[in-house]
């Protein structure tokens, strides 16, 4: 039997390609199990469908209209709910042989946990790509154009993986998939409907307004909103990439330290 | 500051790791030589998997220290990751990828470049006769076929030191002799093992030296010789072709062998280990318990005399834990 290998690498892989071969692994799992897709498929568009056409009349005497204030809030939305799922995941491989085997060999430790966030902007897209396009099929036209859309997307996909850190570092803490899912949508849910993402704060009660206001989930809508109109202004963009920054630089770090010390 | 001589893989001193009030790991001395197969013997919870995970720089012990090639555990981890490759006691492949990109996987994650990886991936589907399943999802392989994968993936680039968490527990018995085949040609490539089983005839079978652990302490430790040796030269079983007679024949023997007989649940057998470390006093004696049995007129049907097996030396370590300091090497 040969056990010996004809070619031996002179050294392991560096972290970049350490992290590629985790994306990849990542890619693969989405190939064969592709019904794990199913909540970054149903999300969008059940959020989409159902605010147009349960509350548009409502809230903007047409649906039509709605829709267009509506699109980009749910573009967000149904990113920003997938990115839970880097946590659920994170916490499902922990508990599995592979993992024991990964965190043995010589490489990049936090490679695992960065190789599967690079594979989730491939869930992203797609949760991104379904809304836009459902967006389009239902009358949804952007001013700002397709550079304008590609802009509005880049950022959600932007922030979704900073924030996708956060879900990790709970993924670290907590004891199963479905804890981390759980405690994910509690306290999502909140936070993005207290937003401008489904009615204007100018409606709302003062004290409720403020918080809307200061809702990050507020800001990044409003830039996503401007862009597809083609209204965007700068510090609305960088407003964002500030706040993405700062939440990658709280979480990112707090990830691999918890990562480290688990046994 | 503990030093190590140069020719052992592991050198582990005094290994404790507790959870809550349970110390599972109590303790434990290893010492393993470069290119040998250490087998560690225990049931179910005897602490072998978080020795394991402690050698394999995943659990940090909570007191002890143990060195791999030379290099602390906690200190040195990567350098310790460079020489070492695990085997896990539960699948430690990726499930919901195939064979060949398991492999392909873990041959990028070690270096090699993709054309080398996928080279690599179809020589070993290739002799560890997996070919056939290489676009198989792993989570749906046999369990014999499984454990190949597991350790095809430990070998991408030949570890210095494997270690392999029960193997065999679970597959049936054809299975279990192609891993030990595969088990063998690792350490004649010189690959250092060390393997974990709940199974005697394995550790008879393949290692070396043997550790027997029961609740996170070894208990007794040598080679297969040494250890057998530790319940004396050898033992007498047999059979009586009057079950009705076995009180008196436990009576016969135990006076002649200077130990008490056993019974167990066949109702004509009977068995008893001789306490001498001297073979030939030890085959006289058994040579007398015949003969003085035919006198007291207790016909036998079955004789056999020989060292202990296995078995019988882990049931009398483990079931009485007290004589065991004394059988401990």
């Amino acid at each position: 039997m040969t056990t010996l290998a004809t070619t031996q690498p002179e050294k392991p892989a560096g972290p970049t390609a350490a992290s590629l071969a985790f994306a990849w692994r990542s890619l693969l799992k989405i190939k064969h199990v592709p019904e794990q897709l199913g909540d970054v498929i149903g999300i969008p568009i059940l959020f989409t469908l159902l605010f147009t056409y349960l509350f548009g009349g409502a809230v903007s005497g047409s649906t039509h209209d709605y829709l267009q204030f509506l699109l980009p809030g749910t573009l967000a939305l149904a990113v920003v709910f997938v990115t839970v799922y880097s946590g659920v995941t994170l916490n499902r491989d922990l508990t599995t042989g592979a993992f024991d085997r990964f965190r043995s060999m010589p490489i990049w430790r936090p490679a695992p946990i960065v190789g599967a966030l690079i594979g989730d902007l491939g869930r992203y897209l797609l949760a991104a790509g379904l809304v836009v396009g459902l967006g389009f099929l239902m009358g949804y036209r952007a001013h700002g154009g397709v550079l304008g859309v590609l802009a509005a997307v880049g950022l959600v996909t932007v922030f979704a993986s900073a924030l996708s850190w956060a879900w990790t570092s709970l993924g670290l803490v907590l004891r199963t998939p479905t804890a981390v899912m759980n405690l994910g949508f509690v306290i999502l849910f909140p936070v993005t409907f207290l937003s401008n993402v489904f009615v204007d704060p100018a409606t709302m009660p003062g004290w409720l307004r403020h918080l809307a206001d200061a809702n990050p989930i507020s800001h990044l809508v409003t830039a996503t909103r401007a862009l597809m109109d083609g209204t965007a202004t700068g510090s609305q963009v960088l407003g964002v990439v500030a706040m993405t920054a700062a939440i990658m630089l709280v979480f990112a770090p707090l990830t691999v330290v918890l990562y480290q010390r688990r046994q | 500051m503990m030093t190590t001589a140069p020719d052992l893989a592991v050198h582990a001193r005094g290994l404790v790791k507790t959870f809550g009030d349970l110390r599972a790991v109590d303790g434990v001395d290893i010492d393993i030589p470069v290119g040998s197969i250490y087998g560690v013997l225990g049931p179910n919870g005897a602490g072998k998997t978080t020795t394991i995970r402690m050698l394999t720089t995943l659990l940090r012990p909570d007191a002890g220290a143990a060195r791999v090639f030379g290099h602390d555990v906690v200190r040195e981890a990567a350098l310790v990751r460079r020489r070492i490759s695990l085997t896990g006691q539960f699948a430690s492949v990726d499930e919901d990828l195939t064979t060949r990109e398991n492999l392909i996987l873990l041959g990028r994650l070690h270096g090699h470049a993709a054309g080398n990886a996928r080279r690599r991936a179809d020589e070993l589907l290739e002799s560890f006769d997996l070919a056939d399943a290489s676009g198989r999802l792993a989570g749906q392989l046999s369990g014999g076929m499984r454990r190949r994968l597991d350790i095809a993936a430990s070998i991408i680039v030949r570890p210095d030191l494997l270690f392999l968490d029960e193997p065999t527990t679970g597959l049936d018995p054809r299975s279990r002799g192609h891993v030990w085949e595969v088990v063998r040609s690792i350490v004649a490539a010189g690959t250092t093992v060390l393997l974990t089983t709940q199974y005697l005839d394995e550790a008879d079978q393949l290692a070396d030296r043997i550790a027997v652990i029961n609740h996170g302490r070894v208990i007794a430790s040598g080679t297969r010789g040494e250890l057998k040796a530790s319940t004396g030269a050898g033992g007498v079983r047999l059979r009586l072709m009057d079950p009705r007679q076995r009180n008196r024949a436990q009576a016969v023997l135990a006076d002649v062998v200077g130990a008490p007989a056993q019974t167990d649940g066949d109702p004509a057998a009977l068995r008893a280990q001789i306490p001498s470390d001297d073979q030939a006093r030890s085959t006289g004696l058994a040579v007398d318990a015949l003969s003085r049995l035919a006198a007291a007129g207790i016909a036998v049907s079955d004789f056999s005399y020989g060292q202990p097996s296995l078995d019988e030396v882990f049931l009398a370590l483990t079931g009485n834990p007290v004589e065991l300091t004394e059988a401990t090497s």
